[in-house]
């Protein structure tokens, strides 16, 4: 074990750390607001749009991300869509974490109760300010512990988006290991470093969510 | 440039499934044995232990498997043993499920009354036959959704070793691309054959939490 590269390649670890904060931060709004409409569209779309949401969540789920991100990556462009590779990753996860946020907020919807909305009708909100205000507030609360776990496996997904050559923290190890032949070292520290991000990551998300949505949030 | 049809596509497609198949296989059944030994650990009487077996679990849930593949690809020459993309794969797959499989294990232990304890003491029985005979029976059986649902997360999983250079499904698939350059047909396919090894195991997970919910 030999650590003297460690000083020199910090500020590329910063770097690549940087990068996977900026995604997993575009993923979290882009997926949630992305299920949001996608639990909805599931509950009180027209039956088609509601099929093909049905179909969309089992296709993601059941096939694994880093085909997905070939298959946009790689695939798109025959098509003539042509994306840069964080603009691809971007995409890949928020379309994967979409899939799995899509039911954990159905799971919320359902089990605010229906009186809540015969309430909110009866005062005379129109159901889109109902939906809004009154349903998805407390829907969000009820599954926010869920959506935490889901951002946080999603962060650590994100190691695979090197495979495009994303200049995030997995790709900047490929590239150190290679310059100062110190494979297992590098990787070790950069493991390290995924641990502290995915448990400062949680410790932001529950104080963060306790703040936004009140007492009573783990 | 050699052509290839689709049959041949396919055909080495599914020859290379077999490999994903077989590491899944031996991933499981490697990590249910690890798993074994984390949850005795986790749901020990010593507090030491209790928190070991919490850190090992909270490690490999907390980084990427990625990582814990590079880590075991080039951490175990390092140890002096020769290594190739097949144990590096097997290894790196088999401590990852251990940990998730003795969390999900442990829920099932916890969810059963503190009666079922007692009871099997005041039979007589001493602690490893308590949870041979009574807890883990029915702590299996109540997690056996979860489990499932966890064994269609490891095939995906499967996927990664391509990274380290296991000939597997993914990394086949690359290797037609850059021969045919049909991507949307080749990583098509490969979705359609996970889909189909997943799908099934799916619906089963969600019809045993159906049978679980009614009882």
């Amino acid at each position: 074990m030999a650590f003297a590269w460690l000083p020199g390649a910090l500020g590329d670890i910063a770097h690549g750390a940087a990068t996977t904060i900026l995604l997993i931060a575009v993923t979290t709004l882009a997926g949630t607001l992305l299920s949001i409409l996608g639990a909805a569209g599931r509950r009180n779309g027209p039956l088609l749009l509601r099929h093909a949401i049905a179909w969309y969540v089992e296709v993601m789920r059941n096939t694994p991300f880093l085909v997905q991100l070939f298959f946009i990556f790689f695939g798109l462009p025959s098509l003539g869509i042509r994306l840069d590779p964080i603009l691809a990753a971007m995409l890949a996860m928020t379309l994967n974490m979409a899939a799995y946020t899509i039911e954990i907020v159905g799971a919320g919807l359902d089990a605010v109760p229906g009186g809540q909305t015969e309430a909110a009708l009866a005062l005379g909100l129109r159901p889109r300010q109902v939906f809004v205000k009154i349903v998805l507030p407390q829907a969000l609360k009820i599954i926010y512990p869920a959506l935490t776990s889901q951002i946080v496996i999603m962060m650590l997904e994100s190691a695979v988006v090197s495979q495009i050559a994303v200049r995030e923290l997995t790709y900047e190890a490929d590239m150190l290991q290679a310059r100062t032949f110190r494979s297992f070292e590098t990787y070790f520290v950069v493991t390290l470093v995924y641990l502290a991000m995915s448990m400062a990551l949680r410790r932001l998300l529950v104080t963060g969510g306790r703040r936004a949505l009140g007492a009573g949030v783990s | 440039m050699i052509e290839f049809t689709l049959w041949d596509i396919v055909r080495n497609l599914l020859l290379a499934t077999r490999w994903t198949v077989l590491l899944s296989l031996a991933a499981f059944v490697g990590g249910a044995l690890v798993g074994m030994a984390v949850l005795f650990f986790r749901i020990s009487k010593h507090t030491w232990s209790r928190r070991l077996a919490s850190a090992y679990i909270a490690l490999f849930q907390g980084t990427p498997l990625l990582m814990q593949l590079f880590l075991m690809f080039f951490g175990l020459p390092m140890l002096g043993l020769r290594i190739e993309p097949w144990t590096a794969a097997v290894l790196g797959l088999t401590f990852f499920a251990s940990a998730y499989l003795a969390e999900i294990w442990r829920s099932g232990v916890n969810a059963l009354p503190r009666g079922q304890w007692d009871a099997g003491a005041s039979l007589g029985l001493h602690y490893l036959q308590e949870l041979r005979l009574i807890i883990l029976p029915q702590a299996f059986s109540i997690t056996r959704a979860p489990t499932v649902g966890f064994l269609v997360q490891l095939i995906k999983s499967t996927a990664l070793t391509s990274i380290i250079g296991f000939e597997e499904l993914v990394r086949t698939s690359n290797a037609i691309n850059n021969a045919t350059f049909e991507p949307f047909k080749v990583y098509g396919l490969v979705a359609l054959i996970f889909f189909l090894m997943c799908f099934p195991l799916t619906q089963y997970a969600r019809s045993l939490e159906k049978r679980a919910a009614v009882r």
